[in-house]
Formats: structure tokens, C-alpha cells, sequence
């Protein structure tokens, strides 16, 4: 009920961001004048070869790593670094090994001053919503690789973030709990009404989750491209026009 | 298959022989596979002793150790020189930990200093403690003083570099992760850092005590009038050999002792870790 009316925050301006690292002697472009701009709740897959500075870009937005030139802008705010209303999921789960599941959850809270009561029982909620409710008193090093990723998810969604920031998320994890995990991260994304940034090299995940896909090319010559993923939700792997558009990203990324 | 098997009483119902007979077997064998060469060598050491084999004026029966052993803590004078040496290698390596853990956990974390104190603290940790025994006694003085610093002077080293090495193999990723969530580099401290280095500490702690331990009985053997380490040297000098063994076993039980603690704070404080077991 009147949930359009609410005024969505978590809005992305990209503005001239440039980013080289030293390296050998010289030095390696891996950004040069990136304009780009996120709609609020908007789904936005970052997909590129090895090397093509996702991560950078990503960890830019994240406010962990400073642009050499230009701006990241958040709801019209210029990003210095971390931020209350981000939160990053990384490849790996990055569970601190001496803390519960719930610890664990509950940490990200507690370091934005959250008191510890308060923080567990958001905790609670958030690990029910991932499905770990059974495993609040597991130790990371009992977990599965999925499970252990869920708890890290969890952890990003119980500070309530605008916009969440995943660096290939489901990378290390097998075919079939990347799936289900997919299918996850699609219900969250629907619900949570986040702003969604998502790096990752599975094409299909760009497809199933995205509003947009944005294609770093390998040489730095090329301008990134931006491409629309117009098809309804839920979306579906096999249907035509889902393969068709997988084809032409595939086309596009060995283009560049 | 074991001794146990044997021992089964005869009275347990037939219908639950079978079972009991597995489970005392089990108990038995679990026993004997822990405990078995501890017991096989004192066995050896009183055949050998009471047969003649060795010279009983060295290595006396098991019988007249513990009864030296009874009359020293009995009488008080093994007392007191367990009392002493407690409280010279206590004294030393408590003044360690609260040197060596605060030291450790700010040098890991500041690189330049740490680099710079490397090589002076590697040449300290090179040079033997007994070695510069004579210096600190030139120092200190022959007296508590100078045994003492010799022993937190060799205890400091294992527990300071392990500290620093616990500090320097955090996962960086830990860090970030924490400091993407806005975590002020004083909780980035206390909640990753620290905890994370717990193990590495032990290491270094469970180290220390064995030197300690080393330390002390030199320390005590080159000039003291008191401790376990002198009374080892005062027996075999008097030749009262089962005096001399009650001393050598209470320093041995002084080092398990030390361990034992030390194994059951690490159990404590490190659950969450597979390997701390
Ligand atoms: N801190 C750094 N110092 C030096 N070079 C770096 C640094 N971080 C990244 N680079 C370089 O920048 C380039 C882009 O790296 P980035 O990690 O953004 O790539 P990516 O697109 O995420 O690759 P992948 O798909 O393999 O994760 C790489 O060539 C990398 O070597
Ligand atoms: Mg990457």
C-alpha cells in the first residue's frame, strides 16, 4: 500500500571516474573518465574480463579505494569514503571465525554503534530472511561455502543498506547452490527494494537479475556499454529471448 | 585384548558379559595406548633399579624417590624451594606477559616501527639469555634481581615475536570487511584483530613457559642457596640422591603443570578454532 509514494533513496551519479595503479615502472589505466548513472532501486550487473577493473570500480562505489580523478555522487553526496547507506557482499564470505552466525550478523550492526541487544534481535530477523535460522549458533568453520556466503549476505542486508554492493558473490560457490542463491538474491532485490550493484562473470546471473548490464572492455581505448535487459520478471534461463540476449553479451564482451 | 579383559568381574549377568566385556576392552585399550609407555618405563626403572641392573645410589627405587619426595613437602624444605622458584619464575614471566603482549600488539601493528625494531629484537632473541647471565649479575648483583631478568629476558622474546607475527597474519580481508561497515579503528582492534591473534599469543606463551622453566633451573643451579634448581645441585653434591630425584620430579610436574593451564585457557578462549584441540 503506497509504497511507490515512499521517497527512494540510493541513487548512484558517476562522474568522470578515473582510476591507474602504478605498475612495473609505469603506469596501468583502469578506469579513464567513467560517467554512469543508478536509478534508485535499480539492478545493475557489472560484467568484463579479468583484469577489466570491476572489482576497482566496485570498490570505488564502496568508498574503500579513492578515484584519482572524478566523483562518485549518493543521493547528490559525494562519496568519502564508507558510508552507512552501502553495504558490500565479497566473493568470499568473510565470517570472523571466532564469532557465531549471529555474532557474525550482528557484527555490522555493532560496528555502526548499534547496541548488542538491539543488533541481535535484528540479527534474528535478518538470518531467519536468509534461511539460516537453524545455524545462529554455528561457528563459520561449520558451515557449507553456501551457507557461510548466505550468513554474509545477511550480514550486508541487517544494516538495511540503500544500495548493496556485491563483488561476484556466488562466484566460489557450485552450480547448483549458485542457483538456488540466485533465485535468493532476486527475492531480496524485490523486497528489500535495494539499490543492487552486482560484479560478476556469469552472464545468465547478469541476465536473471539485472535491470541493466554495464560491459567494461578489455582495451581501454573502447567506451563501456551499457545494455538493457527488457524482459518481465521472474525471469526465465531457457525462454528465447533470454538466451538471445546472453548471446549478445557474450558477443559483445569478445568484441572488446 | 587387554589386561582389563581379564579383570572383568565374573559377577556381571550373563546376558550383559558380551557388551561389558567390549566396552571396559575399549576403556582398557584406550588406556593402555595413552598411558602404556609411561607405566612400562617405570616398571623398567624399578626392575632395574631393585635387580641391580643400575646402581641403586643413582637411580634409587621409585619407592625411596616418593619417600624423599613425602619428607621434603612433609618437613617443608622441598616446599620452600617450590615456593621460591614460583615466585622467581612466576615473578619473571607474568612481568613478560604484561610486556610482551602489549609490546607485541602495537608493533604489529605499526609497520615502520616494527621494521625498525626487527633486526635489533632478532640479534636479543639470537643472543643465548644464559650467556648474558654473568652480565646481569655484574649488573643486578648475584641476588634475586639478576635471576629474575635472566629468566623474563629469555620469556619476552618468544611471546613478544609471537604477538607480532599473531598481529601481522591477520587476514587483511578481515580488516576490510570491518572497515566497510564504518568499524573506527579502535573496534577494528578489539574485535578483529585482537581475537585473531589469540592463537598465534599462545604459541608464543606455551614457548615462554617451557624457557622459563629452562631459565630458572640454570639460573638457580649457577647461584642461589634456595629454589629446586639449587636443591638439585645441593643433593648430588651431598650425594642424598633420592632428595636430588624428588626435586628433578617436582621441577617436571612444575613444567606440566604450567603447560596444562596454559592448554586449558587456549581451549577456552579459542572454541571457535578447529585446531585448538
Ligand atoms: N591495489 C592494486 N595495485 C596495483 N594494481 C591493481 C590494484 N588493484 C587492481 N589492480 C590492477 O587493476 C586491474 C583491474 O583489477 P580489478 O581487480 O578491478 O579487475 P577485475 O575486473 O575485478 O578482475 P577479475 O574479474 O579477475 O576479478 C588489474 O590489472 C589489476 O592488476
Ligand atoms: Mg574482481
Amino acid at each position: 500500500m503506497g509504497a511507490q509514494a515512499i521517497a527512494r533513496r540510493g541513487e548512484v551519479a558517476v562522474r568522470g571516474l578515473s582510476k591507474s595503479f602504478a605498475l612495473a615502472g609505469g603506469r596501468l589505466n583502469v578506469l579513464r573518465g567513467l560517467d554512469l548513472d543508478i536509478r534508485a532501486g535499480e539492478c545493475l550487473a557489472i560484467v568484463g574480463a579479468s583484469g577489466s577493473g570491476k572489482t576497482t570500480l566496485l570498490r570505488m562505489l564502496a568508498g574503500l579505494e579513492s578515484p584519482d580523478a572524478g566523483e562518485v555522487r549518493i543521493d547528490g553526496v559525494p562519496v568519502r569514503g564508507v558510508g552507512t547507506e552501502r553495504a558490500v557482499i565479497f566473493q568470499e564470505p568473510r565470517l570472523l571465525p571466532w564469532l557465531t552466525v549471529l555474532g557474525n550478523v550482528a557484527f555490522g550492526l555493532e560496528a555502526r554503534g548499534l547496541p548488542p541487544p538491539e543488533a541481535e534481535v535484528r540479527a534474528r530477523e535478518t538470518i531467519h530472511l536468509v534461511g539460516l535460522a537453524d545455524f545462529e549458533a554455528a561457528f563459520p568453520r561449520q558451515l557449507s561455502g553456501g551457507m557461510a556466503q548466505r550468513a554474509g549476505i545477511a550480514r550486508a542486508l541487517a544494516v538495511r543498506p540503500e544500495i548493496l554492493l556485491l563483488d561476484e558473490p556466488l562466484g566460489a560457490l557450485d552450480a547448483m547452490t549458485r542457483m538456488t542463491l540466485q533465485e535468493e538474491l532476486a527475492r531480496i532485490w524485490r523486497d528489500e527494494r535495494v539499490t543492487m550493484i552486482l560484479v560478476t562473470h556469469d552472464l545468465e546471473e547478469a541476465i536473471l537479475l539485472a535491470d541493466r548490464v554495464l560491459v567494461l572492455p578489455r582495451s581501454k581505448g573502447e567506451r563501456p556499454r551499457l545494455v538493457d535487459v527488457a524482459l518481465a520478471r521472474p525471469r526465465d534461463r531457457s525462454e528465447q529471448n533470454f538466451v538471445a540476449l546472453r548471446r549478445r553479451l557474450m558477443a559483445e564482451l569478445s568484441l572488446h | 585384548m587387554s589386561l582389563h579383559v581379564l579383570d572383568t568381574p565374573a559377577t556381571a549377568p550373563p546376558s550383559q558379559v558380551p557388551a561389558l566385556l567390549h566396552r571396559t576392552g575399549a576403556a582398557g585399550a584406550a588406556i593402555l595406548s595413552r598411558w602404556g609407555l609411561l607405566l612400562a618405563f617405570l616398571l623398567l626403572w624399578q626392575v632395574a633399579s631393585v635387580q641391580g641392573w643400575v646402581s641403586a645410589s643413582v637411580l634409587p627405587p621409585l619407592g625411596t624417590i616418593a619417600g624423599a619426595l613425602w619428607r621434603g613437602i612433609v618437613g617443608g624444605a622441598l616446599l620452600d624451594d617450590l615456593a621460591i622458584s614460583l615466585q622467581r619464575s612466576g615473578l619473571a614471566f607474568a612481568s613478560a606477559v604484561g610486556l610482551g603482549i602489549p609490546l607485541g600488539l602495537l608493533m604489529g601493528q605499526l609497520r615502520p616501527v616494527e621494521r625498525a625494531l626487527d633486526p635489533i629484537l632478532q640479534l636479543f632473541r639470537q643472543t643465548s639469555a644464559l650467556a648474558l647471565y654473568p652480565v646481569f649479575i655484574l649488573l643486578l648483583g648475584l641476588g634475586e634481581a639478576s635471576k629474575v631478568f635472566v629468566i623474563f629476558w629469555a620469556t619476552l622474546f618468544p611471546i613478544l615475536l609471537a604477538t607480532i607475527g599473531g598481529v601481522k597474519e591477520v587476514d587483511a580481508k578481515l580488516i576490510e570487511m570491518a572497515r566497510s561497515y564504518g568499524a573506527t579503528r579502535a573496534t577494528v582492534f578489539r574485535r578483529v584483530i585482537l581475537p585473531a591473534s589469540v592463537p598465534q599469543i599462545f604459541v608464543g606463551l606455551r614457548l615462554s613457559a617451557t624457557t622459563a622453566l629452562l631459565l630458572l633451573i640454570a639460573a638457580e643451579m649457577i647461584g642461589a642457596n634456595r629454589g629446586l634448581g639449587f636443591q638439585v645441585m645441593n643433593a648430588q653434591y651431598n650425594f642424598q640422591v633420592p632428595l636430588m630425584w624428588a626435586a628433578i620430579l617436582l621441577l617436571a610436574l612444575l613444567g606440566l603443570a604450567a603447560n596444562a593451564v596454559l592448554v586449558l585457557l587456549q581451549r577456552r578462549l579459542c572454541r571457535w578454532s578447529a585446531d585448538a584441540r
